[in-house]
């Protein structure tokens, strides 16, 4: 069977799921039926998509055109949905059918706690099938109903916790946001279609832009998908929407959805636009530098755990968008391997980010299930209650700080080397910029590593700073079973990132032409990026040599010095304190990185208050953390649109001589230009 | 084989080395200070004698504060069994890349972060709090001179530089000497000496790195005082690997070259050791948040070095 | 670029020394530590203006290496250093921007000189190109250091510092002509500016420039 004939009946059996769903505060079973429907139907789509990639075919890929349109249709054109299956969308196909299933199976221990289930069972399925079509859409059409299809059922899974005011509020800020991005997909499509109007993706490719109008569409996508994907600044609205969440609608928005805005970005970038010049791989980069800098830094300053890993998701969207931008650069000045070499990096940082990000949302979900809290200065000493959460999240958190022989140390090399490999461009500016953007990208990944110490050490280690805590139980067996696939899929990924690396190459040929040449066919072992170069990478032989080592180092000691072990109060320096409270608490963490990055960039500052001695009062602290990009775009901007609708209320209350003068002064307008222009 | 045997020398040799480079800074730096010292093998009678003893583990603390002082050893240890240090030819060669290392090394400090949170006390957060902070300047600014170097050679592999730094002679580089002042900078932050931190103390204002490991005691601490003392080595290894690589044997040299790579490597850390000493007993130790503008420098050098590479390299 | 030249080499690096003090020079936060930083900056400019006079085989470069070690790196700072003590002037400086923030524009003001030498001379020899970007940077720093600093002294001592990167240059570029007398006349303009500030001081301080009563407020006559 053709693959994309697969995916569209996986896609029929979700939107099947979804009706189904729809009488889940009913029947218990009903949840059990929908996920498993959901993770059957993307494991379909994740088959089809790699079978697709391990032999794409030679001549056009397949395309499936469904009679499902507009009833109007103009000029005899035949309004239809296009969809076509190629490398590209394989590509993420597989990475939302690895994710989707490992994310449904933690869902069906989950969710059993959600008060209004059909809220949550009707739209996921029908999230998921909004995500598969729109990777496999052809036109401009499927794809921007698909994509609204996708935000609109994300935002009634963001409303499943409605009776929470910060989730109603999280829900405004997405819808908003969610709304103004497809506005500018619109136009950018319409753009993209131009006079014609002949929105098919095979007749935009086929067709010339000015360059005006390339330069229009790119600001367009970067504009639309880029908020969705979150980049700064127009991302304000995921550290809202993505905890607001179900724990496992979480995880797909951060993992999967975050990754179809970046398809977007790719899609019409590197393929419906045409060769660009190099100045869009700058815009691409400068975002992404930015995002991820300030994502890390916003994240450290948080008290909520999901928070810190939606902040999280920005960070590593932008070291994606970096390696994006380098490829447009390259592109754009001809050196096609290098660009190869940028956009595996990038892709292969999505994979990894995917896989890595969803681990830690399910992880969270677990944490909030079994204590009920969200805010980590409550929590605490969970790795005594919660093994093998605890182990999982602490894979997660590694992967993502960026240490061998993870997955997301891969990724993360990879896009050094081929901002090392930037030395080759031309201009001298460009030069320049490549040595910032190597110090900007060393401190996301150092910062990363300070974020993902807080969030795993004062929640999971420590002792226990709230009775919810100390009360945590482990989750349930679909969870934990959820929760180690995907860890052991990171450690396969990182020890063998050749294995991905295979499946990335048919996206680079297509875009860009070529692939990589020296990676894939030696050994399975060696990840040598640039041939002819002496740079290579084993993840398997440092974890090897790491954990034998390890274990070398423990039987001699063990055997030959001592393995007693005495347990008894800490030492604190002879002053042991039991109370809770006197340990470190997350801001106390936080609070040099705070005071060294956040005086400039957030205007953080501390007010302390100390009673004098003899006063019963307790001393209060209070710390002030601004977000500078919301005050400085969203709420002039906010404040502006209100501004400007007050003013234009008036019109709602003129008397009846003022309205006919209103239509009276138009008719008069449009004859005079009609008389002018004949 | 041959470069199996070598790795296996080599490993062996910077196990045996660490202890005995502390002891030489130790007494060094008693002996500037008008003080007799510690004998120079001390630190190997230190590290039995914690070996042997029953580990005490505070009640609250986890499997990972039990696992870490491992993780943390052998992941410096496998990081410095990738510097070259007599010869170029090791086992491991393919894999040493200059940025898996510096990874490796912010592998090792993760987990000794997390093992500072473990126990629950202030102290441990008081000195994982301060390392993040330190590491989120000092990072950058290693990665900064590694992409001066690699850009200079070509490759981030550690093996090649070394090679190429050997071969052709590359004058007195601008970017070299800047990226060596940074270096310089970092490996003092990172090695928790004084002006950013005081090895020797156990005062609450001072510590970083004393305060994460504050908890541990046996085994453990030998561990995690041996992973120190390596670590102290691989940065002087590196340093001379990269800037003062004379007396490297290279594959296909023989045992004549070895044991002059050898004799050469010994000198470098004697004499690395000695300077380390004389600049820890004449400078004081910096305020916590003087240490971010001093590894801001660093970091800044890091790039002058880079954009002068581009200048000289006539690009 | 010949490398491994020693002559060249020798002549870089004591340029990027000139320049990484005087990155120095805006790390510093106490006065003497500024005037210590900029004592050794003349120091390393009179070693550059030496060896560019052995390199060149111009012997009139010997005395402006000699006017910056005497009068830049001994007379000045010993004179600034009894001129904070005696007027009791403020000891640390204030900056306008932060510690980070002063940097970072120093590197763009590095990059920013590299970028506008490096197309205008790309024919010339390439000693010529590298020094006049060091010059440059060295120049554009000392600017910077008057700019972000709110202290006279330390204005002052950023005055020299860009004068310093004009030598530099000076020195650097092979047959310049009139750089003994160049040096005479920045040092001479650099007495005045600094009698000048010395009469402002005392001047704010006592309110009146009359000697005879500073002797008496000396407590030397009743």
């Amino acid at each position: 069977m053709q693959p994309l004939s697969l995916i569209a009946w996986a896609v029929a059996a979700l939107f099947g799921a979804g009706v189904v769903g729809l009488f889940g505060n009913r029947l218990p079973v009903v949840q059990r039926v929908v996920y498993v429907a959901s993770i059957a139907a993307l494991l379909v789509v994740a088959a089809a998509a790699l079978a697709f990639l391990l032999s794409p075919p030679a001549d056009s890929s397949p395309t499936l055109a469904l009679p499902i349109g507009l009833p109007v249709s103009p000029d005899g054109l035949q309004l239809e949905m296009h969809f076509r299956l190629d490398a590209l969308s394989a590509y993420f196909l597989l990475i939302l059918g690895i994710v989707g299933p490992a994310v449904g199976l933690f869902a069906i221990g989950y969710d059993r706690h959600e008060r209004e289930p059909a809220r949550v069972l009707a739209f996921y399925p029908i999230f998921l099938a909004g995500m598969v079509l729109v990777l496999v859409a052809d036109d401009a059409f499927a794809f921007l109903v698909a994509w609204e299809s996708m935000s609109l059922a994300s935002w009634f899974l963001v409303l499943a916790g409605h009776r929470a005011e910060e989730t109603r509020r999280a829900a405004y800020v997405y819808l908003v946001m969610a709304s103004m991005g497809t506005a500018a997909l619109l136009l950018a499509f319409g753009l993209l279609a131009g006079v014609a109007g002949d929105y098919r993706f095979a007749a935009i490719r086929a067709g010339h832009l000015s360059d005006l109008a390339a330069a229009l569409v790119v600001l367009l996508t970067l504009v639309g998908a880029g908020s969705k994907a979150g980049l700064v600044p127009l991302h304000a609205w995921l550290p809202l929407a993505h905890p607001a969440a179900p724990s496992h609608v979480s995880a797909l928005m951060s993992g999967a959805m975050t990754k179809v805005a970046l398809y977007a970005i790719i899609r019409i970038l590197f393929d419906l636009v045409g060769p660009t010049g190099w100045w869009v791989g700058v815009i691409l980069v400068a975002l992404g530098a930015v995002s991820g800098v300030m994502g890390v830094l916003y994240g450290l300053f948080q008290r909520d755990l999901k928070t810190m890993l939606a902040y999280s998701t920005v960070e590593n969207i932008g070291i994606v968008a970096i390696g994006l931008g380098l490829a447009l650069m390259f592109r754009g000045d001809g050196l096609a391997s290098l660009a190869a070499l940028a956009m595996i990096a990038a892709l292969l940082h999505a994979l990894n980010h995917a896989l890595l990000k969803s681990l830690l949302f399910c992880g969270a979900g677990a944490v909030l299930n079994a204590t009920g809290l969200r805010d980590i200065e409550r929590l605490g000493a969970l790795i005594h209650r919660m093994p093998v959460t605890g182990f999982c999240f602490l894979i997660g958190a590694a992967g993502l700080s960026a240490l061998p022989p993870l997955n997301g140390f891969v990724s993360e090399w990879l896009t050094f080397q081929a901002i090392l490999t930037g030395i080759h461009l031309p201009q001298w500016e460009l030069k320049f910029g490549i040595v910032v953007i190597a110090a900007l990208l060393a401190l996301t990944a150092a910062l990363a590593a300070a974020l993902f110490v807080r969030a795993f050490g004062i929640v999971f280690l420590g002792r226990p700073r709230s009775a919810a805590a100390t009360a945590a139980t482990e989750g349930s067996s679909t969870m934990r079973a959820a929760l180690l696939v995907l860890a052991a899929a990171c450690v396969v990924l990182g020890v063998l990132p050749l294995l991905a690396v295979g499946l990335i190459e048919p996206v680079s040929r297509q875009l860009l032409g070529q692939g990589l040449p020296g990676a894939g066919v030696a050994s399975l072992l060696w990840f040598v990026p640039l041939p002819g170069s002496y740079t290579s990478y084993s993840g398997l032989v440092i974890l090897v040599a790491v954990t034998g080592l390890a274990v070398i180092v423990m039987l001699l000691v063990h055997g030959f010095a001592s393995n007693r072990l005495r347990r008894a109060p800490a030492w604190d320096c002879g002053f042991p304190d039991p109370r809770p409270q006197t340990q470190y608490s997350a801001d106390s963490l936080a609070q040099p990185l705070r005071r060294v990055f956040g005086t400039s960039l957030f205007q953080a500052s501390e007010r302390v208050e100390m009673p004098p001695p003899g006063d019963r009062r307790p001393a209060r602290i209070e710390v002030r953390v601004r977000d500078l990009v919301w005050r400085a775009l969203y709420a002039p901007v906010a404040d502006g649109i209100a501004w400007f609708t007050e003013r234009l209320n008036i019109l709602q209350f003129l008397t009846i001589r003022r309205y006919l003068s209103m239509m009276f002064a138009a008719l008069a307008l449009l004859l005079t230009v009609v008389a002018f222009t004949q | 084989m041959i470069a199996a045997a070598y790795q296996l020398l080599h490993l062996l040799l910077m196990l045996a080395a660490a202890p005995a480079l502390t002891g030489l800074v130790r007494k060094a730096k008693a002996l500037l200070l008008g003080r007799r010292g510690p004998p120079v093998l001390q630190p190997y009678r230190d590290l039995w004698r914690l070996l042997r003893k029953e580990a005490i583990v505070a009640e609250s603390a986890s499997v990972l504060f039990r696992v870490a002082p491992y993780l943390t050893f052998t992941a410096v240890w496998v990081a410095i069994s990738l510097v070259p240090a007599f010869s170029t030819d090791l086992l491991l060669g393919p894999t040493a890349d200059l940025i898996a290392l510096a990874a490796l090394l912010g592998g090792a400090r993760f987990f000794m972060a997390l093992a500072g949170l473990d126990v629950g006390t202030s102290f441990g957060g008081i000195g994982s709090s301060r390392e993040l902070m330190f590491a989120s300047l000092a990072e950058p600014a290693m990665l900064m001179v590694i992409f001066t170097v690699s850009l200079l050679v070509g490759t981030t592999a550690l093996a090649h530089i070394a090679e190429t730094l050997l071969a052709t002679s590359v004058g007195l580089r601008v970017s070299l000497g800047l990226g060596l002042v940074a270096m310089v900078m970092v490996a003092i932050a990172e090695n928790a000496r004084v002006p950013v931190d005081n090895p020797a103390t156990h005062l609450e204002l001072t510590m970083v790195h004393e305060a994460m490991i504050l908890e541990y005691s046996g085994r453990h601490l030998a561990l995690m005082e041996g992973a120190a003392m390596l670590k102290l080595l691989l940065y002087l290894s590196l340093i001379a690997c990269i800037f003062a690589p004379w007396g490297l044997a290279v594959p296909g040299a023989d045992a004549h070259a070895l044991g002059i790579g050898i004799l050469a490597w010994l000198a470098k850390m004697i004499v690395g050791g000695l300077l380390l000493a004389l600049f820890e007993t004449s400078i004081a130790k910096m305020r916590v948040f003087r240490v971010s503008e001093f590894l801001g420098a660093a970091l800044l050098l890091g790039l002058l070095a880079v954009i002068f590479l581009y200048v000289s390299k006539g690009l | 670029m010949q490398m491994g030249t020693l002559a060249f080499d020798v002549a870089h690096l004591l340029g990027a020394s000139v320049l990484v003090l005087s990155f120095g020079l805006l790390f510093q936060r106490r006065i003497f530590g500024v005037l210590q930083t900029f004592a050794l900056q003349a120091t390393l400019l009179a070693a550059a203006a030496a060896w560019q006079a052995f390199v060149q085989d111009a012997p009139h470069l010997y005395i402006t290496a000699l006017i910056a070690l005497l009068f830049k790196a001994i007379a000045i700072p010993v004179a600034l250093h009894r001129i904070v003590l005696r007027l009791q002037i403020h000891r640390t400086v204030e900056t306008v921007f932060g510690m980070g923030l002063t940097m970072i524009i120093g590197v763009a003001l590095v990059a920013l000189a590299i970028l506008l030498v490096l197309p205008i001379t790309y024919q010339s020899v390439a000693i010529t190109r590298e020094n006049l970007a060091l010059a440059l940077s060295v120049v554009l720093l000392g600017l910077l250091i008057m700019i972000t600093r709110r202290n006279a002294v330390t204005q002052v001592v950023g005055f020299m510092s860009l004068e310093n990167g004009l030598i530099l240059a000076a020195v650097g570029v092979k047959g310049m002509p009139f750089v003994v007398e160049m040096s005479v006349a920045f040092s001479v303009m650099v007495a005045f500016i600094i009698f000048g500030v010395f009469f402002f001081h005392i001047r704010e301080r006592f309110d009146t420039l009359d000697l005879h009563y500073l002797e008496t407020f000396r407590g030397e006559r009743e």
